[in-house]
């Protein structure tokens, strides 16, 4: 069974072909990580596989179905939940409303209930606490549950984000640069839950990362791009040896 | 300072963070049921702070929680007004079947609205719902055979199976138990899922949608449901001014109901009353200014001779008469409290509690607003 590929993928913003021609393929249970300098396409392909940007050209297909036409809510609902390079939490909500947002996928209650506030929709929304509250255990959140965002460090947003990604119980996690903007021992950490969520959750990723320990780290496979060209696959320390990934970051 | 100590998760679920809380709503209501007793000269002020505050409601749920910006309310409050209107009086059927209709047509045009806005954000979206709002009022000046056109329509007493409700007071208590109806339901909606996926659309389209949340559906939805809230208070709105003329669901009115959540405070409930209070108060002591002001400003001048003190008796008179005074008042506070106070009258509220539950320990930096990197281009 094919657990995700992306086969020829293209798009076009104006003149500019960002991705071009991208095919790769995630096994289940792999951290997949993709490398390249600043502009190569890293992030756009995050945005066409979470179906924000629309493919000029090729397919996606994850869990044996083509998701390539499928709407970008319906994507949470079929299991890829995903982190956003400049970090998009809800800012004036707390850290625990946002994880629960990561339960939207698996709402159940209708909206005439919950006007009225039913039991049912009370139980429900028990289920959820009691689902995120494992999340916070994950990574260590307890001590800002009740915090607003606004008031949280970089680091800890970081950390937040994550959790609400996995608050959808995702089969596959897309993590947009982890460890950027992070000290040392925050980035220490975040390859530690990386490996976790992997080994503990069974979650595969599919990682954008630059920095190179942190992808020698956790990565099973890396896929090297250039001007939305790919120019290499395989594991971390071959694709870093590889000439023309070489030749790409030194600019030659 | 006071510390919840939460021992469980349903802890959170409650509509009161604690009993003590709980305690000072119940005397909040308590004080508001006594208060035709004690005040019997502003129990129709008050009825209106009731029917703004549901109206401040509505507005909050669509700008304050979903981050829609709309400048049409005042559309859907005359929509509600003349279909409970048209329903109880044209039609003769009961005044709940009026209400009813009120809340569903207003709903329904709250869903016209939304559809198309779906596609605009921000400035666009405000201007749409304007351009809306200019339109419904032409069908109000037009629409002889159900608004009266520009000859307008007399509204009756509110009798409700039954029971009269003509007497002040007992509006009062109906304008009252709506409110608190509308408060309870929208609170309830807030802490679901549905209050939570509009807090998300404000906040980061993107992620909201990457979460699964249908942004058409949801905005939809906040477009509806805060129509419809619009819809029963024009309902009370109705009864409340006696007789319907077009050109009161002016531009004017839904930038009062705009100003009404900012400057209660945006993203807040207690914000929404705040607001109405403030709102429906303002023109009382405006009129109660403009009459009083003058002499009291000229009143130095008379030192210099009484031709001076007349003479500025006489401008700034006529300073405060100008017609278009009031709307620049308005605009003008409007401005002011983006400007100083993004958090509105809820958030000083706040800061004042802290201050005095921290007393000698406060400092001036608690609240200094932090310096945040704007987030340059979104996606990328
Ligand atoms: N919405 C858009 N409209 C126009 N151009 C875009 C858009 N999104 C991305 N691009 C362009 O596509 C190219 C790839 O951008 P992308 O954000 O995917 O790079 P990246 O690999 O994530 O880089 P970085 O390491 O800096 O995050 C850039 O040239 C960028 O300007
Ligand atoms: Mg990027």
């Amino acid at each position: 069974m094919t657990f995700f590929a992306a086969d020829g993928l293209v798009i076009n913003f104006g003149g500019i072909r960002a991705v071009d021609g991208v095919s790769f393929e995630v096994e289940q249970g792999q951290v997949f990580t993709i490398i390249g300098p600043n502009g190569a396409g890293k992030t756009t392909i995050f945005n066409l596989v979470s179906r924000i940007y629309e493919p000029t050209a090729g397919t996606l297909v994850f869990c044996d179905e083509e998701i390539t036409r499928v709407p970008p809510h319906e994507i949470a609902r079929r299991g890829i939940a995903r982190t956003f390079q400049n970090i998009e939490l809800f800012e004036h909500a707390t850290v625990l409303q946002n994880l629960l947002l990561g339960r939207h996928a698996h709402k159940r209650s209708r909206f005439l209930e919950e006007l009225v506030f039913l039991p049912r929709v009370r139980a429900l929304e028990l289920e959820h606490r009691e689902a995120a509250e494992k999340v916070i255990d994950f990574l260590d959140l307890q001590p800002y549950r009740d915090s607003l965002i606004v008031n949280l460090p970089y680091g800890v947003r970081k950390v937040v984000e994550m959790a609400r990604a996995l608050c959808t119980e995702p089969k596959l996690l897309l993590l947009d640069e982890p460890s950027s903007g992070l000290s040392v021992e925050e980035t220490e950490d975040m390859a530690f839950w990386i490996q976790d969520i992997r080994t503990l959750l069974g979650i595969t990723v599919l990682m954008v990362e630059h920095d190179m320990s942190l992808v020698s780290a956790v990565s099973d496979r890396v896929l090297a791009l250039n001007y939305g060209r790919p120019l290499a696959v395989g594991t971390a320390r071959e694709v870093q040896e590889h000439p023309d990934v070489v030749k790409a970051y030194l600019g030659g | 300072m006071r510390f919840v100590f939460k021992t469980s998760y349903a802890q959170d679920l409650g509509l009161f963070r604690d009993g003590v809380q709980r305690n000072w709503y119940l005397a909040l209501l308590v004080g508001v049921a006594v208060l035709p007793v004690l005040v019997p000269a502003y129990v129709g002020d008050v009825s209106l702070v009731f029917i703004y505050g549901l109206c401040g409601l509505s507005l909050m749920v669509l700008a304050g929680y979903t981050g829609l910006v709309s400048l049409g309310h005042a559309a859907f409050l005359g929509i509600g007004s003349y279909a409970h209107v048209y329903v109880t009086q044209d039609l003769g059927l009961p005044w709940l079947a009026g209400v009813i209709a009120a809340t569903v047509i207003a709903a329904a045009a709250g869903v016209i609205v939304g559809v198309p806005a779906l596609r605009m954000t921000g400035v666009y979206l405000t201007i749409a719902t304007l351009a809306f709002a200019l339109i419904i009022q032409e069908v109000f000046a037009r629409w002889d055979a159900v608004t009266g056109g520009l000859k307008g329509k007399a509204v009756s007493k509110p009798v409700i199976f039954g029971v009269s409700f003509a007497g002040d007071n007992a509006f009062y208590f109906l304008c009252l138990v709506v409110l608190a109806a509308g408060l309870w339901l929208t609170a309830n909606l807030l802490r679901s899922p549905t209050g939570r996926a509009w807090v998300a659309i404000r906040d980061s389209e993107i992620a909201a949608q990457s979460m699964g949340v249908n942004l058409a559906v949801y905005k939809t939805m906040a477009f509806a449901y805060s129509a419809g809230l619009m819809g029963i208070a024009g309902a009370l709105f109705a009864h409340k001014i006696g007789f319907l003329a077009q050109d009161i669901f002016s531009v004017l009115l839904s930038i009062q109901f705009l100003l009404m959540v900012v400057v209660g405070g945006l993203g807040s409930l207690h914000g929404a009353i705040f607001g109405a209070v403030f709102v429906a108060m303002l023109p009382v002591m405006i009129s109660q200014a403009r009459d009083a002001l003058p002499a009291m400003l000229s009143q130095p001048f008379t030192l210099f001779g009484k031709a001076a003190g007349d003479t500025v008796f006489l401008a700034l008179d006529r300073f405060v008469k100008q017609p278009g005074l009031e709307p620049g008042i308005f605009g003008l506070i409007l401005v002011l409290f983006i400007l100083f106070e993004p958090l509105g009258i809820y958030g000083r509220w706040l800061k004042l509690r802290v201050y005095f539950s921290l007393f000698p320990l406060y400092k001036a930096a608690t609240f200094r607003r932090q310096k945040a990197y704007m987030r340059s281009e979104r996606l990328r």
